[in-house]
């Protein structure tokens, strides 16, 4: 976590944290040979995440959220027994029982968002107790509507684990990680990619001794607009078409399709395009290995090391 | 002089510099000692770093609980209970993970 925090400071490491963790969580009891994944999360926590999902409009982790099983028809639900039990009791209890009790603080983020949720809720609490459960109330009766759009759940084209979208999160936050695109994952995934093939196509329009063409690629921009595939960013055509990527974004809002990467976008069209903006040609790869932004990573991050936080 | 003891839980003793229990002997006052100066005595002689995590106003931060001699504050009157010759005030804080 050391290492994330150096690359990406002291804003959304929360993500990293988070979705490490719980991968870890998920191999460890995999190999464990477990069969259910049980949390200690508390009412308090539950309604936090309510008030979190709602003000950042999250719909797809606010119907999930109040849920006390998950992923019941998969290979690992998760559960979480202790979901109507208020914190106050919990730590009541510890006390009494002198139960082993130890808590460290997060020193990684001081400002995170979910302490704001947290101290608005515990103001709640003090005016009106019984503000936490009603808030998991009303999360749990919370209806969408039917033409908001859902993820699915699919298998991760990488690691073939579970996953909503054809890349897991885990997988492209190591990917951002280890190519130095540390904001990968964080915010608009298909902006951050757009922006680095923009980046690779500036350096590759550097590179290149060919003069530009215009109107020679117009096969290309075609064949790479393709809507419903997500390309990972190493396929992009390095002549300068872009390769679509819609809803690419990992936290879907539902009922927003972040239609604003125009697909149809120009760019420096060289000739020799190979027209299928695959990113297969012998051209793109050649750029590709040319191009590599110098490594800014210390080493490549794989679940090993940094397991070992 | 007032002997009492004054302990600090679950992650509120980091802000005394990792000490959980403190005997602490409190000066005589004019009036009677009661929660509500004991809170700014001890933010004044036991809080090494950030007095915001635990006193918002003249009361605890939200989130904080209050033991007095093992049974919740709100039953024996909040800020205004008098304090007695050798009680045991616990603070524990609740404020964790997510």
């Amino acid at each position: 976590m050391d290492a994330i925090v150096q690359q990406i400071g002291l804003k959304n490491n929360c993500t990293f944290c988070g979705v490490f963790r719980r991968q870890a969580l998920d191999r460890g009891a995999m190999k464990l040979g477990a069969t259910k994944i049980v949390t200690g999360h508390n009412a308090d926590d539950i309604a936090e995440t309510v008030i979190m999902n709602i003000l950042r409009g999250d719909i797809a982790r606010l119907r999930r959220c109040t849920a006390i099983t998950t992923g019941a028809d998969g290979y690992l639900p998760r559960c979480k027994p202790f979901k109507y039990a208020y914190e106050k009791e919990i730590v009541m209890y510890a006390y009494f029982k002198q139960l082993d009790y130890f808590s460290t603080e997060c020193i990684y983020s001081p400002n995170a968002y979910r302490g704001y949720a947290r101290t608005y809720i515990k103001d709640l609490e003090k005016i009106r107790p019984s503000a936490i459960i009603d808030i998991i109330h009303s999360g749990e009766s919370l209806s969408v509507k039917k033409d908001v759009k859902m993820p699915t759940q699919t298998v991760c084209s990488i690691c073939k684990f579970v996953s909503s979208n054809e890349v897991c999160k885990a997988c492209v936050l190591l990917e951002g990680l280890n190519k130095g695109r540390p904001r990968l994952g964080i915010g608009k995934t298909h902006k951050e990619r757009r922006k680095w093939e923009e980046d690779l196509a500036q350096e590759a329009s550097k590179l290149s001794v060919e003069s530009a063409v215009p109107g020679g690629g117009r096969g290309c921009s075609q064949a790479c607009h393709q809507d419903d595939v997500h390309r990972p960013a190493s396929n992009g055509c390095s002549n300068g078409a872009d390769v679509a990527a819609a809803d690419d974004d990992d936290d879907v809002i539902g009922g927003l399709d972040d239609d604003d990467d125009d697909v149809t976008r120009g760019g420096g069209r060289k000739s020799g395009c190979c027209g299928t903006g695959g990113g297969n040609c012998e051209k793109t790869q050649n750029d590709k290995k040319m191009m590599l932004p110098p490594a800014v990573v210390l080493a490549k991050t794989t679940m090993r090391n940094l397991l070992d936080f | 002089m007032l002997p009492i003891t004054v302990e600090f839980s679950g992650g509120a003793e980091l802000l005394c510099g990792n000490v959980k229990k403190h005997e602490v002997e409190l000066p005589k006052l004019d009036g009677k000692w009661q929660i509500r100066n004991l809170l700014v005595w001890i933010k004044d002689n036991l809080i090494q770093e950030r007095p915001e995590l635990f006193l918002l106003g003249d009361t605890v931060r939200p989130g904080i609980l209050v033991l007095i001699n093992d049974a919740d504050w709100e039953l024996m009157g909040e800020l205004d209970y008098d304090l007695q010759e050798r009680d045991r005030i616990v603070f524990i804080s609740t404020l964790h993970g997510g």
